[in-house]
């Protein structure tokens, strides 16, 4: 089955351009052909001449990045983007959410729907959808937003699964946690599941683990790009008896996102080091999954007094998680440590609360690769500072105006606010 | 400008672009008086414009001549002083020309070039790529709060103008530094010593997001913001440097140092209106009456007291606002 990527704004078409990279290169790469037509047929299509395009609509209100990406990908000799795949406008969105939502998305609703229903029509079973976005600026935060509407209202039956890049803490943009707290609320409602990456995180591997010295936005897009490569290249899943999935967002939204109020998911990987020291390294799995194990309890971008008492513990508890391990020895690798009830919440059956996924051929240059994705608190610290800030930003009406004159009202702020406190509220209380 | 035609028919302009293109951003560069200055009735006609700015402008970019002289001034002085870098070129255009910066002729073209830098850097993002693009209307989407307060303060690093002037680059955390400095503002006022509310950095060339991170991390202690927009930085990245340059930096900062500003200009209006001198110029034109100039002094007033209103709360304790209380329950 296949997956439909929406790009959205500077940051999504940036991303999900090194995603199809890593995607097309791993399944080149890989020595099994079941792997490889697998992974082809999810994320790419063929055509007459027998090159791969990439099941992708690219969505943005200014031309320059559109440009870069599609460049970018025919470059690569491997797969490019369809030619007529695109849209774009000139004037951008102002880092203004109102504006994306209220006016641009409804002005260009056919034209980006078109382009989806072409994308949807020429696969032959459609797994569903990863929409990629920022939530700190206005094209992928607003437009992004309201695509996902369109998108659940169009084909409401299909997985919707929101990739989204959360900015630095302190400032790319001054009304960043305003838009993040517009885009969170509503995608509440509309997604299935969103699976979050933070630069403030990615920022410490690409400095404390990669060894990178001048860190620079591609190298965030690539470190995020290969998380989710090994999150949605091809596994063995229980329900797929021996094959690949066919189903890959169905079974991930159904092992994590079980409960309406818990639909933010984050992914660590291990190994991750420079490239230039794998081949020197090895590998062991009880190793790597007691590394693996560890940050998910003790989630390093905790401070502990902050997190006390949010979580009145400090310690991250889990709604549920996934383990997908790549390569060598998968069959072999001992889990157990998954499977403790003391990382869960206590209303749910450890059992049902941790999946397992494999596949033998290995990911990138890794023998051996495993990605963790959870539905834990490990999300909640940066939540509620966004809130807060935007709260704060909020009680004094500064740039208020700025989205009144496009059409949301302090009321609209309000609801927003409101269901992410709850959100908030209900992480908080996952250890009860 | 000071001048009847730049700040009368420039801003009519202004206000006929809101009234046919309400949507389009109206980012403004205004020249502001210095001291000396050569029109007498500058100072009626900057505060009928300011009006006018404040008003229909989205943003104003105000520029001071005596800062532009300053720059200048200050070019000539790194190209003649003793430690001569390699790049600066002597009898280049700036310096050659006989003319040491005097003050009894002002080397207009090589000020407008430096006016014409700041339009470049803002504009460079919209001209070339870059992994983080930064568009004039997000310009004015984050650095207005509230609708008047739309005064941005300009500052350029390296000091050049675009005459073939190539002052050695300096280490680029120096560059950062220099931002922030008096002398690379293009209005005289204190960045420092007063509030920032918001501030934008438009970085081009071979600067790297990390770097960005790191200075912005470096500056903010010394840099008070104010207490609802204490991480209020807007950031961007251009590939394209300037033409002989491997980067540089625009700084917008929505400061409440523009006060004093205001302040002094509220002076030198109130000096000639209170004896209404050549006064009677300006009503001889038909459709302009006394009210309009009472109406842009309280306009001016008005303006001066919001800033003034955000200056006094630096000093206030800020604490986070009170957060909304969910009902805790079962959540099934």
């Amino acid at each position: 089955m296949s997956v439909v990527t929406i790009q959205l704004g500077q940051c999504g078409n940036q991303v999900g351009q090194e995603l199809f990279d890593i995607i097309c290169n791993d399944a080149e790469q890989s020595q099994r052909k079941t792997y490889s037509t697998s992974c082809s047929a999810r994320f790419f299509r063929p055509t007459s001449k027998g090159d791969l395009v990439a099941r992708a609509v690219l969505v943005d209100m200014e031309p320059k990045v559109i440009n870069q990406s599609m460049n970018k990908a025919v470059k690569s000799g491997r797969w490019r983007y369809g030619e007529d795949s695109h849209f774009s406008q000139k004037q951008g969105s102002g880092n203004n959410w109102a504006n994306g939502y209220c006016v641009l998305g409804p002005r260009h609703k056919d034209a980006v729907e078109e382009l989806v229903r072409q994308e949807v029509e020429r696969c032959d079973a459609l797994a569903g959808f990863i929409p990629v976005m920022s939530v700190a600026g206005g094209t992928g935060s607003g437009v992004g937003t309201y695509v996902t509407q369109c998108l659940r209202d169009i084909y409401p039956t299909s997985f919707i699964l929101n990739h989204l890049t959360w900015p630095y803490g302190t400032g790319e943009v001054i009304v960043q946690n305003y838009n993040s707290v517009l885009t969170l609320a509503h995608l509440y409602q509309l997604s299935d599941a969103m699976l979050v990456h933070e630069n403030d995180t990615v920022h410490k591997i690409c400095s404390q683990l990669l060894n990178i010295k001048q860190i620079s936005f591609s190298d965030i897009n690539m470190v995020i790009a290969h998380q989710l490569g090994g999150v949605l290249q091809p596994a063995l899943t229980p329900d797929s008896y021996g094959v690949y999935s066919r189903n890959p967002l169905g079974e991930l939204v159904s092992a994590l996102a079980c409960h309406p109020e818990y639909k933010l998911l984050s992914v660590s990987t291990v190994p991750q080091m420079p490239s230039s020291s794998i081949a020197f390294s090895t590998f062991s799995w009880p190793a790597l999954l007691k590394h693996l194990r560890q940050m998910l309890i003790s989630n390093t971008r905790m401070e502990v007094e902050r997190t006390r008492s949010l979580t009145q513990g400090g310690f991250n508890t889990s709604l549920a998680n996934l383990l997908i391990l790549r390569g060598k020895d998968v069959y072999s690798a001992e889990t157990g440590g998954f499977e403790d009830p003391a990382i869960y919440t206590p209303w749910l059956r450890s059992e049902e609360a941790f999946s397992l996924w494999k596949s033998p051929v290995s990911f990138d240059k890794y023998e051996k690769f495993a990605t963790l994705v959870s539905n834990s608190q490990a999300l909640l610290r940066p939540l509620d500072d966004m809130v807060r800030k935007a709260w704060n930003m909020f009680a004094s009406r500064a740039y208020i105006h700025q989205y009144i004159k496009y059409n949301i009202s302090e009321e609209d702020f309000l609801d927003s606010f409101t269901s992410l406190e709850q959100v908030i509220s209900s992480y908080g209380q996952l250890q009860c | 400008t000071v001048c009847g035609t730049g700040s009368g028919l420039g801003t009519r302009v202004l206000s006929l672009l809101e009234e046919e293109f309400p949507d389009v951003c109206r980012i403004v560069t205004a020249v502001y008086p210095s001291a000396e200055d050569d029109v007498i009735t500058s100072p009626y006609n900057t505060v009928l414009a300011m009006q006018e700015l404040t008003e229909h402008a989205d943003c104003v970019l105000p520029v001071e001549n005596q800062s532009l002289l300053d720059i200048l001034n200050k070019i000539d002085a790194m190209s003649y002083g003793t430690k001569l870098g390699p790049g600066v070129k002597r009898n280049n255009c700036v310096t050659s020309g006989g003319s040491r910066l005097s003050g009894a002729q002002k080397p207009f073209d090589a000020m407008n070039n430096i006016v014409a830098n700041l339009l470049l850097n803002i504009t460079s993002s919209t001209r070339f790529e870059g992994s983080l693009n930064m568009d004039l209307n997000e310009i004015a989407m984050n650095l207005v709060p509230f609708p008047r307060l739309h005064y941005l303060v300009p500052s350029l690093t390296p000091l050049y103008s675009l005459a073939d002037v190539s002052i050695p680059t300096k280490r680029l955390d120096q560059m950062f530094s220099d931002a922030f400095s008096k002398d690379h503002q293009l209005i005289r006022a204190n960045l420092k010593h007063s509030l920032f509310l918001a501030s934008a950095l438009m970085v081009r060339g071979d600067v790297h997001m990390s770097d960005l991170r790191r200075n912005i991390e470096r500056l903010r202690s010394s840099l008070p913001f104010v207490s609802w927009n204490q991480e209020g930085w807007k950031t961007g990245l251009c590939s394209v440097p300037p033409v002989g340059h491997s980067h540089s930096m625009l700084a917008l900062s929505n400061n409440t140092c523009v006060k004093a500003t205001f302040m002094e200009l509220r002076d030198s209006f109130t000096k000639l209106y209170k004896k209404k001198a050549h006064l009677h110029h300006y009503l001889h034109v038909d459709g302009m009456e006394q009210s309009i100039f009472s109406e842009a002094l309280s306009s001016l007033t008005g303006l001066i007291e919001d800033y003034h209103h955000l200056d006094v709360s630096k000093s206030r304790l800020q604490r986070d606002t009170p957060r909304l209380r969910i009902a805790t329950g079962s959540s099934s």
